[in-house]
This record gives C-alpha cells, structure tokens and sequence, in this order.
C-alpha cells in the first residue's frame, strides 16, 4: 500500500485486520524497513485473530479444535486481558459475545499499541498509529507542535465536532455511525442504544478502546461511569445528537457541550 | 500517570481532510509547518486497476513552487469488507479542491451517504496558517477507512 516520504517524516497507509492501519511517522529518516516490520506484525496478528479467517486461533477455539490454554501465547495474554477488562467494565466490555468468543473489540486497540511500541523500538519516538480511526499518538507531531486529531460527528460524515491536541495521547472512538449499531450490550443480548458515538482520550489506545465500547453498550447511563474514570476523559454524542463532555473534556468558547452546530 | 493534556479548540466546520497531507499558503512550508502539495510527479503511478496490496513508492519530492494548474487524480480502489471504494481528487494550485468517492458501496441507504461525506472541499481559513491544523481523525469508520486509503494512493500519484 502507499507509501510516501514527507519533508519530516513518513507515512504508510496498509489495508489489514478488516480496516485500514495508517502509519505516521514524524522523525527524519528513512522508515521503510519499520513500515515492512510493523505492517508485518499486524498481518500476523490478523492471521493469529481474525474471525474471518478459519485457520486462525480465534477461530480454532470457537471450533472447538483448539483449547485456548494451548493457543499461541499472544492469543493467551489478549483472553487473558479481556478477561480482566470484562471485570473491570461489569462485562460491559466483554469477548464472550452471543456468537462466541470474539476478542475483536480488544485486538484491535491492543494492535495498534503495540505497533507504536514497536515503531518506538526501531527508533521512532514522534509519530501516529491509526487503526480505523482509534489512533495511539507518540511525541509529537512537529517539532514545538502537538497532535491535533479531529473528533469526527456521527451525524455528519466528515465533519468534525471538535479536536484535541496533546502528546503522548490516544484516542478512541466507538459507536454506530457507520454501520448502523454493531455493539451489543451483553447483558440485554440487544444492540445497544441510546449513543451515537464515544469518544475517549487517555494514555493508552487499548484501554481507551475498551472504554469507549463499554460505554456505548452500556448506553446513555454511560456518563457516570465515564466520569470516574481516572485518567480519561470522554466526549459522548447521544442519539439525539447532543455532545456531552465529561467535565474535563475541556471545551473551547465556554460552550455547554460540543453542540453539532 | 501523566494526564493528557488536552486543549480543545474551536469546533471545526469546515470538512478537513487528513493524514500526513497537509495544506498551507505557500512560504509557510518549513519544520513543523504544513506542507504544500508536491506539484510535480516523482514517480511512476501504478495503474488504477493495481492490486491494493501493491506497494507504491511515490516519492514525494521537497515542495516546490505550487503549480497553478488544476489536475485529476484517481487513487486505488480499496477493498473494504464493505465493497470497494475508490476516490478521486482535485487539485489545483497544490491544494486539494475536491475529492470525491467514485466507487463506494452502495448496498444500503448509510453506504450511498458516503458521497456526501466524500466531497471534501478545503475552505480557505481551515488551511490559514493560524487555523486549526487536524492531523488525523478519530471516528467509527469502516468504509472511511477505505476511502482514506484511496486517498492516500490519490496524493501519491499527483
């Protein structure tokens, strides 16, 4: 796939795991080599976790030819960080899902962090990992200036809502502006309602993914819960379309909430 | 654990197009200024019909003097578990002034929405120097995801 050295950097755009993964790499150098690495891992992780694909572990242990305690160990350590995000969310969050165990909802999240981990290693300490649109920030991205990732509305394809800067951030969105609702609250079995879209910013992509999918299943009771979490913040968009910040999701012109205006 | 800083800035409109491309007057290019569209071809692109596997190269040479012609682009068509989407831009001066997706699924009514979504047109204040910059975008995509994909090939080709 494409790609493209800029003036202070470089950027791989690489179609994998049922999206598209784009790497920005801000650090002078040349990063082909990295972009083959990286890109490499994450069809591995494709071909180890993917629910489309019948020879992979994932789909071996639905199949009952495969018991997860003899999987590959990577497989092992995401079930077994699912298991633990399951406690943590009251299952909101959870890989168990009605048509069996799928840990899709974490794999994706932990992949990208691990792709930053990994551009990290090889030298890069300024760039983005996105993985359809949940995207692990490193450093920044120009010398002196932060990232600014845009937070798109779910009511109005390429617009934005609003945007957050930071360094050494992620940010995760999930809900069902897309594709229609594709997040079920496991303890109705029902997709759920109520939320157009969560988004939620803290260190780390895969906990953030894993919160901003907890929050959309549980629904507009959401808000509470994303409250309290530490060291995150939230920007949740209800079905009727209303954006509610969690208090310190600082907005800009004292407005009561990023109104989709 | 460190908190995130974060500042939130004026909601942005006008539709921003993303990735590492990156619009600005000319003469502002420089470290950690935005860069201005290559004008002139570096590479040989590949086909239309190339795989979207395929590894493109395109170079992008340092900014030069933006080119005042206008000229359309087709990127890829990226496969998405959705269906294909393939999108072509304009670009005139070295800036992107349209994009639109020319192959997009079309299966249900949320799919044929993607038009809209892919006629991006970048407002002048949204690339002034002093405007918000977006260098990427959060969101629940799929088929976006596609089209940002095709996009991409697109600028690697102009």
């Amino acid at each position: 796939m494409p790609t493209s050295t800029q003036p202070h950097g470089a950027l791989h755009v690489e179609p994998v795991m049922g999206t598209v993964f784009t790497l920005a790499i801000r650090d002078p150098g040349s990063w082909d080599d990295a972009f083959a690495e990286v890109t490499a891992w994450l069809h591995g992780v494709d071909r180890m976790f993917s629910t489309y694909r019948a020879d992979s572990d994932i789909s071996r242990i639905r199949a009952g030819e495969l018991s997860a305690a003899a999987a590959d160990p990577l497989v092992r350590s995401v079930l077994g960080r699912c298991a633990a995000y399951e406690d943590e969310t009251d299952r909101y969050f959870t890989a168990n899902l009605p048509g069996g165990l799928d840990p899709s909802g974490l794999v994706k999240g932990w992949a990208i962090e691990r792709a930053s981990q990994l551009l990290r290693e090889l030298g890069s300490h300024n760039h983005a990992v996105n993985g359809g649109g949940d995207i692990q920030f490193a450093g920044e991205a120009a010398p002196g200036r932060p990232w600014r990732v845009g937070i798109n509305d779910p009511y109005a394809k390429g617009r934005l809502l609003t945007s957050v800067t930071g360094r050494d951030f992620a940010i995760a969105t999930s809900g069902s502006s897309e594709r229609g609702a594709h997040i079920v609250n496991p303890h109705t079995g029902k997709a759920a309602a109520g939320l157009a879209s969560v988004t939620v910013v803290g260190p780390s992509i895969e906990r953030a993914d894993v919160y901003a999918t907890a929050a959309v299943a549980m629904g507009s009771a959401s808000s509470t819960w994303l409250e309290g979490l530490a060291d995150h913040d939230a920007l949740v968009v209800h079905a009727d379309g209303t954006a509610i910040p969690t208090s310190r999701f600082a907005l800009h012109g004292g407005s009561a909430g990023a109104s989709r205006g | 654990m460190r908190r995130v800083l974060l500042a939130i800035v004026t909601t942005v409109t006008g539709l921003v197009l993303l990735l590492s491309f990156k619009t600005s007057p000319a003469g502002t290019a420089g470290a950690g200024a935005a860069v201005v569209l290559p004008s002139t071809k570096t590479s040989t692109p590949p086909t239309p019909a190339a795989s979207p596997s395929s590894t493109t190269a395109a170079r992008a040479a340092a900014p030069a003097s933006p080119a005042l012609a206008t000229k359309t682009v087709t990127g890829d068509a990226v496969d998405t578990r959705w269906g294909p989407v393939q999108v072509k831009i304009t670009v005139t001066g070295g800036r992107i002034t349209a994009a639109v997706a020319v192959v997009y699924p079309d299966s249900n009514g949320r799919d044929q929405e993607i038009n809209a979504y892919a006629v991006p047109t970048l407002e002048q204040e949204t690339v002034s120097a002093n405007s918000a910059h977006i260098d990427m975008v959060s969101g629940a995509t799929y088929t976006s995801d596609g089209y940002i994909a095709s996009l991409q090939s697109a600028l690697n080709k102009v």
